[in-house]
């Protein structure tokens, strides 16, 4: 049998995504224009690719959740985010946080994709020495702004960084990526709080609410649900969509980004993924913080995404 | 119109007043010379001449002498409320964006609270976060809550934290500047409000780092930090009325600590003693003792610390007879281990 770790696409984003905002002002999902839509879509399918890559090497991860974010990290690296691929300390940039630092897996294949980490590199996942460890960390990855993992901690370090970014004049913004199981932590309600009292309309977080923790189901574990009204009483321009339709998620970073100019407001996007997209087989197995894939089934896997990528039904 | 109220019943004998913890919350001596928010000051001074430096406090600015900065320079002042996580969380991130942040809280909540942020978002990247700490080791009667006798314990297990114990005036209005120079983390014992002054009768520069030798004696060597080198000094001074010269090395940086400058004058026949304002697990008694074993000197030292215990609510000068960093209490000590 051959395999095919080769994605189908064959361009991938340009290296440098240096965007005039100005441009940016779809207000609904119907006025995203067509061609950056498809352009995500790509984006994101290829990062489920390198996930999927990156897995078999280590024949486990945290697959699951890089499929189920690799729409969110799409439109962010490939629509939203301001940097320059040769240059990640670019003072001008914009910075991405991933707070939730298990979630690396699918960071780097965004980074890739944006031309940050060669992709060829990305086979060295989780194996010793290599500048892409299983927990995302700032001190061994280009592009990789902060040391999650510790889970709480990325929407603390953002407001800093668009508190030092807005003294210093700089319209630079920041995104912080966080999970529904991050709710759970205290720190983020206290960097909540002060986002707001600060008035960071430079500060965009955005959730991944895949209803899944370590142990178990989100509202077995410890229930963060009314998700949406928690963040409207923190004062947040809170927006909840589906974080699978990137449509629909280009519509709301674009909105995000009109809020933030016109009040000083934080924006949160609330995000709600599926655990595996874009591989039925995953998505219909017993979900797991840490998914099970045999080693036969990965070419299956990359077969099924690609399929649907096409519109095609599942091999 | 006229009104008769009745008057409290005064017959009965005065009781006699009680010591609260806060009326004698100073653990400067009457009549001693004292510099007023010295800290405040510094930063103010420091930030004069470096455009990055910012502060935050977490709801302690008028307690930590923050508020002076904030006065001074209110857009580069951000008050983060009562969420310590937050505090250096966001500290970091000012950090990463190539300012010079100073931020303030009480020393229990830096260390017990907010321990992991400021371990995996300032120390592991090794940024430039200035940690100010109010009420370390016994400078409160306030209890355990407020009491931090333990925070070096907690913090030297911290790889890339400078940790400096200052002991009066003229120590942190020098070591605020170089805390600013430096890279990496740090973290400052602050002394607030009126701190005493007392370094500027000797020949003496704080340099970050180092250890200084205050005076010199013959028969015993005092090491110490933070307020405790200035009743080290006292004690020093009493003792000499019983005939033992002391002499007081002055260890101001605990980590990285300056084991060269100790060790050689730890390596005589003198009896040594170290003195700290923290508990004896895990400050400056145990750097010390590392040192002197890493060396296989085989000496033996006396720690004048607080005990391993959860201390007693009460005022300060009660404290710290009773805990043993009175200077009569240091005096007793020394003369028993010298008979």
């Amino acid at each position: 049998m051959t395999t095919t770790h080769e994605a189908k696409t064959e361009t991938a984003m340009p290296v440098s995504n240096v965007q005039d905002r100005a441009t940016q002002t779809g207000v609904s999902p119907a006025d995203v224009p067509q061609d950056r839509i498809e352009r995500t879509r790509a984006a994101a399918y290829r990062i489920r690719h390198h996930a999927l890559n990156m897995g078999e090497v280590q024949g486990q991860g945290y697959v699951g959740q890089a499929l189920g974010a690799a729409d969110m990290l799409a439109t962010v690296y490939g629509d939203q985010l301001r940097f320059r691929a040769e240059d990640p300390h670019w003072e001008a940039r914009d910075r991405f946080l991933l707070s939730t630092g298990h979630y690396a897996i699918g960071h780097y294949a965004a980074l890739a994709e944006a031309g940050i980490v060669p992709i060829e590199e990305l086979e060295t996942y989780g194996s010793d020495d290599s500048r892409l460890p299983m927990s995302g960390m700032s001190t061994y990855t280009p592009g990789m702004e902060i040391s999650g993992g510790s889970l709480g901690h990325g929407l603390s370090i953002a407001v800093g960084m668009a508190l030092g970014l807005r003294y210093q004049g700089s319209d630079s913004r920041v995104f912080n990526f966080l999970s529904d199981g991050e709710l759970d932590e205290g720190s983020t309600w206290e960097a909540a709080m002060g986002a707001h009292h600060h008035q960071l309309g430079n500060l965009t977080a955005m959730v991944d609410i895949n209803a899944l923790q370590a142990d178990g189901k989100t509202d077995t574990v410890l229930r963060t649900e009314p998700v949406t009204e928690k963040w409207e009483s923190f004062g947040w321009y809170t927006q909840r969509v589906d974080g699978n339709d990137v449509g629909g998620l280009l519509a709301a970073f674009d909105k995000a980004a009109a809020q933030a100019a016109a009040v000083g407001r934080p924006s949160v996007i609330l995000c709600d993924t599926k655990v595996g997209r874009g591989v039925p087989l995953l998505e219909n197995r017993e979900k797991a913080h840490f998914m099970r894939i045999e080693e036969h089934e990965w070419q299956t896997c990359r077969e099924q995404l690609t399929a649907g990528y096409e519109g095609k039904a599942s091999a | 119109m006229s009104t008769t109220t009745e008057a409290p019943d005064t017959t009965t004998a005065a009781k006699p007043k009680l010591k609260t913890s806060a009326m004698i919350a100073s653990f400067a001596d009457a009549g001693q010379k004292t510099s007023s928010a010295p800290f405040g000051h510094a930063l103010v001074k420091a930030a004069q001449e470096n455009d990055k430096i910012v502060g935050l406090t977490a709801d302690l600015g008028k307690y930590t002498d923050m508020h002076i900065f904030a006065k001074a320079f209110p857009e580069r002042f951000f008050q983060m409320g009562m969420a310590e996580q937050l505090l250096f969380g966001a500290a970091a991130g000012l950090a990463e964006t190539g300012l010079v942040p100073f931020a303030s809280t009480y020393s229990v909540f830096a260390a017990r609270r907010a321990y992991d942020f400021l371990c995996l978002d300032a120390a592991e990247p090794n940024l430039n976060v200035n940690i100010v700490g109010g009420l370390p080791g016994l400078t409160t009667g306030y209890g355990p809550s407020h009491q931090a006798t333990e925070d070096m314990a907690i913090f030297r297990g911290m790889p890339n934290l400078t940790i400096v114990d200052p002991c009066d005036s003229i120590d942190i209005e020098q070591a605020v500047p170089q805390l600013a120079a430096s890279e990496g983390p740090t973290y400052l014992r602050l002394l607030r409000g009126n701190v005493p002054t007392v370094l500027d009768e000797y020949d003496y520069t704080f340099e970050l780092g180092k250890a200084k030798v205050l005076r010199g004696g013959n028969d015993v060597v005092f090491i110490s930090s933070g307020l405790m080198t200035m009743r080290a000094l006292q004690a020093a001074k009493a003792l000499a009325a019983h005939n033992v010269d002391v002499a007081v090395v002055h260890t101001p940086t605990i980590k990285p600590f300056d084991a060269a400058t100790v060790l050689a004058e730890i390596n005589t026949d003198r009896l040594a003693v170290t003195l700290e304002n923290h508990s004896v697990v895990g400050g400056l008694f145990e750097t010390v003792a590392s040192a002197v074993v890493t060396a296989g000197l085989g000496k033996r030292v006396v720690p004048v610390a607080l005990p391993d215990q959860f201390l007693d609510a009460g005022a300060l000068p009660t404290l710290h007879d009773r805990y043993g960093l009175a200077v009569d209490r240091i005096v007793a000590k020394v003369l028993a281990e010298l008979v």
